[in-house]
């Protein structure tokens, strides 16, 4: 007997089955991480408690659910604009931290202000950066045709770099021990938090707004209609007459004002001053929330904080499990992994005859 | 400067760079086949991790290295599973590889970390790391399957009409350049710190990749590229410890500078296509369409 297997392009595509498979993905997800706590003799149930469960069961810990959510949540919803068009912008961690040096330095430099329109400036100033950062791919690709995937990962390691140099230099607080840190923001140009005593800052408001915005453009408006055309088909959009390269400019310059935004909100928000890692990979992580989210607005929001709660457990893991808060990177990684894997048998019709 | 200082020097950046040629070699050949392995730091990591363990427990430096290289064809398979079979998009599965690695090695390396090894003699794989520019640069340029390798990287359709076989192939070049990254990895933990520590290898991955770009895919280049790449990083080390005031971020963010730069140079002109990029590079292939 032989068995041939045909592989064949769905013509019955499911968009229930679309919204389904990020489920899936994480039903497969917890099932194999079960198996990793198996192997590191750890009892999956008591584990996936400590994990999943005690680190969103008080006030505290919900809030600090929203403290990671928003970066991840603001970042990957400006993603989805460059991912719907087919472009890969990759380095949303680079924006992230340019939007942290000019609204951070904003902040540096009135730092004995207390007027109400510092912060106003910083998030501005943060949105510039992070736009102004991933403008220089946009042009490189629309001027040059330069591969954007490779030019966007590599300015990120460059604005790392312009960090770290800013914060072991010209901007090191001189009353901070030679630490490689800046002084304080003033109490200006920190974001408001929503509760007294808890983290959540007026970011998740921002997520929120962007969230309701990205869902009307995508929806109602040319400019989203555009996006999907040429996000199926380049040639198509190029055909109807859509500018390819303005849309390819546009998409990348609100990615990197969102990214640089989130930068600004963790930096003037629970950090509160300029340090060499003001993001735990955020940039990258918000790239598994967009595809998770399927580039849906509102299945972003919902990725951000199954994402953030990787976060949580791995932390709570750590303090009580022993166990390094890098697992949480192995949850974030399998669960894309089957997501791309799922997303196959929707694609496509396996047959074995 | 006296000559034993230069010597000294030059030493330290043969050291320091190989790990940087074995990565970089192995993801060149796996992108002349038209495949984007952004999983490089990830497969490192894990390859570092595993050969450390495997030594701790066994004392064997064989059999180190075996399951090191053992943990490179595994998620490289992985990888080539998922973006050739599923067709998933190149980019997030290796970005994915990538998470998925730093989180693994981190924790399988837990208990290990601070256990005191002997090093390995790094010399074997200096030698070995020339050894292999030269084999690459022959296979890819004098040998009929280096052909096809390439064949497959500037157009699949064509080279699948030919006959040869588009999938099999990718699936060769994504697990030795698994292999290659997991032998980085090992040599850095055991050879090069000789130690077990989170995030060692510290991005050097990214580099790797950047220097493929770089060397335009040309193994010899590649060489020339990694020295250039890692005789920066040392060169800025030692002034900085000779006391010259420079601001060393610079210095670390030149070769991701002068990738975008060539990246630039390679992409403007339509008379430098022969110096680019494989022509299918990170474009999935899909037989039945």
């Amino acid at each position: 007997m032989v068995y041939l297997i045909s592989i064949k392009l769905r013509d019955d595509y499911s968009n229930f089955i679309f919204y389904l498979s990020p489920l899936v993905a994480v039903v497969l997800t917890l099932f194999f991480g079960s198996f990793i706590f198996l192997i590191l003799d750890l009892s999956p149930i008591e584990s996936f408690k400590i994990f999943f469960i005690s680190p969103i069961s008080n006030s505290y810990g919900i809030s600090e659910l929203f403290v990671k959510a928003t970066p991840l949540a603001i970042i990957a919803l400006g993603l989805s604009y460059c991912f719907k068009n087919n472009i890969y912008n990759i380095g949303a961690e680079g924006q992230l931290t340019m939007g942290a040096i000019f609204g951070g330095g904003i902040g540096l430099l009135f730092n004995d202000s207390t007027s109400i329109f510092l912060l106003p400036l910083m998030i501005l100033f943060g949105a510039i950066g992070g736009a102004f950062w991933a403008s220089i791919p946009a042009l490189l690709k629309t001027k040059f045709n330069t591969n954007e995937i490779l030019t966007s990962l590599m300015l990120t390691y460059v604005a790392l770099f312009i960090l770290d140099y800013f914060v072991v230099g010209p901007w090191k607080d001189p009353a901070g021990y030679g630490l490689p840190k800046s002084m304080p923001f003033p109490d200006a140009g920190r974001l408001p938090v929503l509760f007294d005593g808890l983290r959540i800052h007026i970011g998740v408001f921002f997520a929120i707004i962007i969230c309701f915005i990205t869902h009307i453009v995508y929806n109602k408006t040319l400019f989203g209609f555009k996006l999907r055309v040429s996000g199926l088909s380049s040639k198509a959009s190029q055909y109807a007459g859509f500018k390819y390269k303005n849309l390819i400019f546009y998409t990348f310059i609100i990615s990197g004002a969102c990214a640089g935004l989130a930068g600004l909100f963790e930096v003037s928000g629970p950090i509160g001053l300029l340090y060499r890692d003001i993001s735990p990979n955020y940039g990258f992580t918000a790239i598994i929330v967009a595809f998770l989210g399927r580039l849906n607005p509102i299945g972003i929001i919902l990725s951000s904080l199954l994402i953030a709660l990787t976060y949580l457990g791995a932390e709570d893991a750590q303090l009580f499990l022993k166990i390094p808060s890098a697992v949480g990177f192995v949850f974030q990684g399998l669960v894309l992994f089957f997501l791309l894997g799922t997303d196959f048998l929707n694609k496509y019709k396996v047959s074995i005859s | 400067m006296n000559i034993e200082l230069i010597i000294g020097i030059l030493n330290i950046v043969l050291i320091s760079t190989t790990p940087l040629v074995f990565a970089g070699i192995g993801e060149l050949v796996t992108e002349k086949s038209g495949v984007l392995n952004l999983g490089l730091e990830g497969l490192m990591l894990v390859g570092a991790v595993t050969g450390f363990i495997t030594l701790v427990l066994t004392g064997n430096y064989f059999y180190s290295l075996f399951f090191s290289i053992i943990s490179g064809v595994i998620l490289s398979g992985i990888f080539a599973f998922l973006v050739l079979n599923l067709m998933t998009n190149q980019i997030a599965t290796g970005l994915a590889l990538t998470i998925f690695g730093i989180g693994l090695s981190a924790m399988l390396g837990k208990k290990f970390s601070g256990t005191p090894i002997e090093g390995l003699n790094p010399y074997y794989f200096i030698t070995i790391s020339f050894l292999l520019v030269f084999l690459v640069s022959y296979f890819l340029s004098k040998t009929k399957s280096g052909l096809i390798v390439r064949a497959v990287g500037e157009n699949h359709n064509s080279a699948y009409a030919l006959g040869y076989n588009v999938i099999k192939t990718r699936y060769m070049t994504i697990i030795f350049g698994g292999i290659m990254s997991s032998i980085a990895g090992f040599y850095i933990s055991i050879c090069y710190a000789p130690m077990w520590q989170e995030g060692m290898t510290a991005g050097r991955g990214w580099i790797a990749l950047a220097l493929v770009v770089f060397a335009t895919w040309k193994p010899w280049r590649l060489l020339v590229g990694a020295y250039i790449f890692g005789g920066v990083a040392i060169m800025q080390m030692n002034l900085q410890a000779m006391g010259v005031k420079l601001p060393g971020q610079f210095f670390n963010m030149m070769p991701y500078l002068a990738t975008i730069i060539v990246l630039v140079f390679i992409s403007s002109n339509k008379l430098r296509l022969k110096l680019s990029a494989p022509a299918s590079l990170n474009i999935p292939f899909e037989k039945n369409q």
